[in-house]
């Protein structure tokens, strides 16, 4: 990693970041667009979730981390407080590697 | 629900990522500055681990500086859903887009919108920033003697945090549909695209949306 490298992927990055921010203020933008954005957020966030539980460098990786985030998931359901859903998620999955699940 | 103290679970859990972002990037033979740089100017963990993963195997600072930006496009369209949280000001908009991370929006948008959560937003932004920060400093200065830190699970840790914090949304049917189709989208073209696009091809669920919201 060089430093033009750092800098440009960090301005690269920011730019992204401000120019969603800035948009909606420049345009008028019709309720039913609204709606999108909205579902378009969730949607990634889903997307990043499900990528998240069950792939690594493109192909699966593993039951410890699907098995904890259904846990995880399912404490988050129950309403389990969030403190204790990121503790049960990383520890379900930490006791099954010990365990010997990949 | 205490804000503060959620904000600050998630951030200790992105303090132990940051340990071994600095760890693995000090392996690879970045110096402590660019990766300390990095973690403060970046701001955002899978593209600087994507960038060192490139340049560790060879890839060159083009192609890490591409795979880096194509990962974080998905930051864009999160902008547009936050924006009326951030702040109308341009100060609240310049610091605060430094702040739009995956977790910073799904946890304010737990909030619902208003001044709750705009508290909410910065709060765990400035929360995670500093943790994440510290831990990458952390990672570079302790090296080696780092364990790897899935062996204590903190990969499963973040997307069952994201999606306690997106339950509320997924009251709202067209989100559960969307959601669904998005998440089944991702994973099913994870094996054929680069790192980045199955996350934005999850935005073609939003063909499923339907025409209004019903709960």
């Amino acid at each position: 990693m060089t430093w033009p490298a750092l800098l440009s992927l960090a301005a690269g990055t920011y730019l992204i970041r401000l120019l969603g921010l800035l948009l909606p203020g420049r345009v008028r933008v019709p309720a039913h667009v609204e709606r999108y954005f909205d579902l378009g957020a969730t949607a990634l966030l889903l997307a990043l979730v499900a990528v998240s539980t069950f792939t690594l460098d493109g192909g699966f990786a593993g039951w410890a981390r699907p098995l904890g985030v259904l846990v995880g998931a399912v404490a988050a359901w129950r309403r389990v407080p969030f403190v204790l859903v990121v503790i049960i998620a990383a520890g379900t999955t930490a006791l099954l590697r010990l365990a010997g699940l990949p | 629900m205490n804000d503060a103290r959620d904000a600050l679970a998630l951030a200790v859990a992105v303090s132990v990522v940051g340990v071994s972002f600095g760890a693995l990037a000090t392996a690879a033979g970045v110096p402590l500055l660019i990766t300390m740089a990095m973690s403060l100017l970046v701001l955002a963990g899978g593209a600087q681990f994507l960038a060192v993963a490139i340049i560790a195997a060879g890839g060159g600072p083009v192609a890490a500086v591409a795979g880096g930006l194509l990962l974080n496009l998905r930051h864009l369209p999160y902008g547009l859903a936050v924006a009326d949280v951030v702040g109308d000001r341009w100060p609240a908009k310049v610091f605060g887009a430094h702040l739009l991370i995956d977790e910073v929006v799904a946890f304010s948008r737990a909030r619902g919108s208003g001044a709750r959560a705009r508290r909410a937003y910065w709060t765990s932004g400035i929360l995670l920033a500093t943790f994440w920060n510290a831990g990458t400093l952390l990672g570079v200065v302790a090296g080696s003697a780092i364990p790897d830190p899935s062996v204590f699970g903190v990969d499963a840790a973040f997307p069952a945090a994201l999606l306690a914090l997106l339950l509320p949304a997924l009251r709202r049917s067209d989100a559960r549909r969307v959601g669904l189709a998005s998440a089944v989208i991702a994973v099913a073209s994870t094996p054929f695209l680069a790192p980045g696009l199955p996350v934005l091809a999850g935005l073609l669920g939003l063909g499923v949306a339907g025409r209004k919201a019903s709960s």
